[in-house]
């Protein structure tokens, strides 16, 4: 501030509306396409057929089975691909971090994990059909070597929970090793040493320094990973043609045509989604700030 | 250094993790690819490709996401940029809604936020409180679902979009550069263009290609909205053909592959995530 009462002409008194005036574009914009939409979601759960203000939907949000089981469904994969992709992708970034391999290894995973985490959708699903589904190619390599067919002999089925947990994997881990991978740099050599000097032993040294430093690190991407898996439709959609009943290709047949019979409901479901999202955000960074604590 | 110790020094565990996260990288990539090149039988040849490619359908619909991917860029930048500037220069006090607010997409998937855009959109659109009508359901001719559309990919393009240009902004003295440009008459329209934006053409470009890889395939927003997009071509052709979509999927990663590649080039630091899942 003290360098801008150097030049009058910038530190011109503004009255503090005007001030405001500059920012006025990007408020409007945000109000017209994510505030007002969003707010339409919430309205419309509170109000039953005839318009009137209801709790009605909020509550027959948690007697529907079919809903509860959407959800349920939506939450355990993401779970256990939030978990799976969490434990695999710290791995991943301990191997090429502290881990001890060539550096060049590094940047080759870097490079691939950012594409990894960004190739998702319809081609991800395609490829993933390709390799494990009916003809894919890990099928026929795994019946060609082992013996087994996957899709008579097991209950293996790409279009169900573990193949889409799978698929939704092949952007979890990546996603994971991003985020990892700069933690993992932030341990310091010092604390080792310290540790060392103290007598610890390498096993020690982990459990009883690095690790409680990365935890919230760990759990934080963890939930982020859940929100990730948590929001994603088109993967999903593209997989399983809308026979897997998670919560957002539900919500998606609700917005093609009303098939809940009730658009209050329907709202009721997507703010649901919201709720759990938003929460998960909250989160993700409050363990973010703890974690910054040790790590900068 | 005997050679027991020599053995015990190799990270053996790293390896196996890094082998195996190797394997899920490429398996996926090196089926579909190997799919694709067997169109005819016993041959392994590029007619997945061509025909895929020579599908008019295809260019109509990967060139339409192209626009609408540049559209989305420019759309952002002209959004952003002013906005992030502003509050460096001059509204501190708002960092922290503006902050808020590029954080909502996160809370708010592409599936909620196009259920939402569809029921706001699909009504005339009024002067608040009255029956005046300004403009007609912007989901019911084609330059409003385009316009919507765009608004959309820049909703959820707006987390990695502000970051980007919000970082580069860091790295640069916008008050020193605004004193100097406003000292020699320039405007504010002159400073942003002139001055502003090719000190950040890094971070731009990162955020741009960013808003490009989301854009490009997106399915969700395209497939509700009605749009003749790229996404959804790829979709109903997976329904009825198996080389193609194949084909074309590969194409796509070689695409994300490239944007992610000229972003590490750009910015020469980590990778970034974005996407739709």
């Amino acid at each position: 501030m003290a360098q801008t009462a150097l030049n009058p002409k910038v530190s011109l008194p503004v009255s503090d509306w005007k001030k405001w005036l500059g920012v006025f574009p990007f408020f409007l914009f945000a109000i017209l396409f994510l505030v007002l939409p969003s707010l339409r979601l919430v309205i419309g759960s509170f109000t039953n057929n005839e318009g009137q203000f209801t709790f009605a939907n909020l509550l027959q949000l948690f007697q529907e089975k079919s809903i509860l089981d959407a959800y349920w469904l939506s939450i355990r994969i993401s779970a256990a691909t939030a978990i799976g992709g969490g434990i695999f992708g710290f791995l991943l970034a301990y191997s090429v971090t502290v881990g001890g391999l060539p550096k060049p290894l590094r940047s080759a995973l870097i490079t691939f994990s950012g594409v990894a985490s960004n190739f998702a959708g319809v081609p991800l699903a395609f490829a993933f059909i390709a390799t494990l589904g009916r003809t894919g190619f890990v099928t026929a390599l795994i019946k060609n070597l082992f013996g087994v067919n996957l899709y008579q002999q097991t209950d293996f089925d790409l279009y169900s929970f573990w193949g889409l947990s799978l698929t939704y994997m092949y952007f979890q881990f990546p996603l994971m090793v991003l985020i990892m991978a700069p933690a993992l740099d932030g341990l310091k050599q010092e604390w080792r040493e310290a540790a060392e000097n103290l007598g610890a032993s390498t096993t020690q040294y982990w459990l009883r320094v690095a690790f409680p430093v990365l935890l919230p690190s760990i759990l934080g991407s963890m939930i982020l990973l859940f929100g990730n898996a948590f929001g994603a439709y088109a993967t999903a959609y593209a997989l399983t043609g809308g026979r897997l009943g998670i919560i957002t290709i539900q919500i998606g047949a609700q917005i093609r045509g009303d098939v809940l019979h009730n658009p209050g409901l329907g709202y009721a479901m997507a703010m649901g989604m919201v709720v759990v999202m938003a929460i998960s955000l909250m989160g993700y960074s409050w363990l973010q700030k703890r974690s910054e604590r040790w790590l900068r | 250094m005997s050679l027991l110790a020599r053995i015990r020094r190799i990270p053996f565990w790293s390896w196996i993790w890094f082998i195996l996260g190797a394997l899920y990288f490429l398996l996926p990539l090196y089926a579909t690819v190997n799919f694709s090149l067997r169109m005819e039988r016993d041959v392994i040849g590029f007619k997945a490709y061509i025909r895929a490619f020579e599908d008019p359908e295809f260019l109509e619909t990967f060139l339409y996401s192209n626009i609408l991917a540049l559209l989305t860029i420019i759309a952002s930048i002209i959004l952003i940029v002013p906005t992030a500037y502003w509050i460096r220069l001059r509204l501190p006090e708002a960092r922290r809604i503006v902050e808020f607010i590029t954080l909502l997409p996160f809370v708010v998937p592409a599936i909620i936020l196009v259920f939402g855009l569809i029921r706001i959109y699909s009504s005339p659109i009024k002067i608040p409180f009255t029956d005046i009508r300004l403009l007609q359901p912007l989901t019911t001719f084609e330059v409003g679902t385009d316009i919507l559309i765009v608004a959309g990919y820049v909703v959820l393009g707006l987390p990695y979009m502000y970051r980007s240009v919000d970082t580069g902004m860091r790295t640069v003295d916008v008050r020193t550069l605004t004193e100097a440009a406003q000292s020699l008459g320039a405007s504010w329209f002159t400073i942003i263009t002139r001055v502003i934006l090719p000190n950040i053409r890094a971070a731009l470009l990162s955020g741009a290609l960013l808003t490009f890889a989301i854009v490009v395939g997106e399915v969700t927003l395209a497939s509700f909205l009605g749009v003749p997009a790229f996404g959804p071509y790829l979709f109903l052709l997976g329904q009825h053909r198996a080389y193609e979509p194949a084909a074309l999927s590969f194409a796509s990663f070689l695409m994300t592959w490239l944007a992610m590649g000229l972003i590490q080039l750009f910015t020469g630091g980590q990778g970034q995530a974005a996407g739709t899942h």
